[in-house]
């Protein structure tokens, strides 16, 4: 199979962490639950991954460094933990539902929401604006979003920034300090190529959500609140160490290549994919491709051909697998005019090769002859 | 018979501080080490760190420099 899905989940992991996530389960106690040696050392690794990512983000304290189960969890304690009644939050159209759906949630408990077509949001600043909350790189276009900018915005108005890294972390380099970030949200299995069911949420100094889940944390057990400090108070229930072993593993891995070599390396693969196709007859491009800065995605659809039937022909016939449908994004679809269609993504990883790509080529202008 | 003696317990808020500040006395080449909580100080769970009471000084010097939030220095008898 050649794979072009990373954009969902990264298919290709670094090799020592799939050894550090099979050594963990050979031999890793429950962190935060116990004073024996196997429970100590799963805190001592979570303690030192923490620290990690700290530095990975330059949050620059280990402490505000929560694991979480993915991208949406973090963001659901972010947007459900952060805003209350009467407080409003601007975001966009173009987010993902991980952001979207929590918002309306939101709305219905008395939270007041904007979303706008893009993220100029100064002019929608009102009294009782709280937060932002944006997407750093399109799960869709590919496109990413200028968080300097964001970040000057809401330091200048006092605004909680909650920047969606779902698709950014581990291939851009994203400073929390630099650029004002209040809470930062990512995934474990996506950029940063760790297992499916890690996931991070990075609090500056001063940001406290109320927690999502309440449950055991390991101290003050006959108190019937969640233990106030950061990060046990997020985080009940036991967490998921041996997965987390590989995210550490992942992180080293990323540190070591360097995230500009990742992004790079998988971007000609994307630029070699974009050149072989441009030509065809009908094909429309969704996402600004003259910027600068791109993730490695290309998303299009062929004349009025549905996405699905594409993206079905494609593993069928020539063992690709990409995405089609709607990308759990719905207003990127109002936007463009295919939420009947859908739109075929492909998303390319520095682990995959030029042969895979010209595979790619070939296959669709394959297809697109056939459906003339 | 096991004997009891007079020792510097320092109690935190979660399990993550308890390990932040081990790391750092290990590096401070202290000798103590991670206990439950005893329960003259908290029947709650969690961890503290033991030591010899006369590194009482030098345990409270480490968490000023290393910042690393605790709840109590204590010194009683385990």
């Amino acid at each position: 199979m050649i794979y072009f899905d990373t954009a969902a989940t990264s298919y290709h992991k670094p090799p020592q962490t799939a050894s550090a996530v099979y050594n963990a389960l050979l031999g890793t106690g429950s962190s935060g639950r116990g004073e024996h040696g196997a429970s100590l050392d799963a805190s001592r690794l979570l303690f030192s991954l923490r620290k990690e990512v700290s530095d990975f983000f330059n949050l620059q304290n280990p402490l505000n460094v929560v694991f979480t189960s993915n991208s949406t969890e973090s963001l659901n304690i972010a947007i459900q933990g952060l805003l209350k009644p009467g407080d409003h939050c601007i975001s966009s159209k173009l987010e993902h539902n991980s952001v979207l759906r929590p918002l309306y949630y939101m709305e219905k408990q008395g939270v007041e929401a904007t979303f706008l077509d893009d993220d100029n949001f100064e002019e929608h600043i009102k009294k009782n604006t709280k937060a932002v909350v944006f997407q750093h790189a399109s799960n869709v276009t590919g496109n990413v979003r200028d968080i300097k900018r964001i970040g000057e915005i809401c330091k200048k108005h006092n605004l909680l920034f909650i920047l969606d890294a779902a698709q950014s972390a581990g291939l851009i380099p994203i400073d929390m300090k630099e650029n004002n970030i209040s809470v930062l949200c990512a995934s474990g299995h996506k950029g940063l190529l760790a297992p499916q069911g890690t996931g991070i949420i990075c609090l500056a100094p001063g940001v406290f959500p109320e927690p999502l889940k309440y449950g055991g944390s390991g101290v003050e057990s006959f108190s019937k609140d969640m233990p106030k400090a950061l990060p046990e108070r997020l985080e009940a229930g036991t967490l998921n160490a041996h997965g987390l072993a590989g995210l550490k593993a992942s992180l080293e891995y990323i540190k070591e290549t360097g995230q500009e070599n990742i992004l790079n390396q998988a971007n000609n693969l994307a630029e070699i994919f974009y050149q072989g196709i441009k030509d065809i007859p009908g094909i429309k491009f969704y996402g600004d491709y003259n910027s600068n800065l791109r993730i490695p995605i290309i998303s299009f659809n062929i004349r009025d051909i549905f996405a699905g039937d594409i993206a079905d022909e494609l593993f069928e016939r020539f063992a690709i697998a990409v995405r089609a449908g709607a990308h759990c994004a719905p207003g990127v679809h109002e936007y463009f005019g295919t939420t009947k269609q859908g739109i075929v993504r492909f998303s390319f990883s520095h682990f995959n090769t030029e042969d895979e790509v010209l595979e790619g080529i070939r296959a669709v202008r394959i297809l697109e002859e056939e459906y003339r | 018979m096991r004997v009891k003696k007079l020792v510097c317990v320092v109690s935190f808020n979660n399990t993550t501080e308890a390990i932040a500040f081990e790391e750092e006395a290990k590096k401070k080449g202290l000798q103590g080490r991670i206990i439950p909580l005893p329960r003259q100080i908290s029947s709650g769970c969690g961890l503290a760190w033991k030591d010899d009471i006369e590194n009482i000084d030098i345990i409270k010097e480490l968490l000023k420099e290393t910042q690393i939030p605790f709840k109590e220095v204590h010194q009683i008898v385990l």
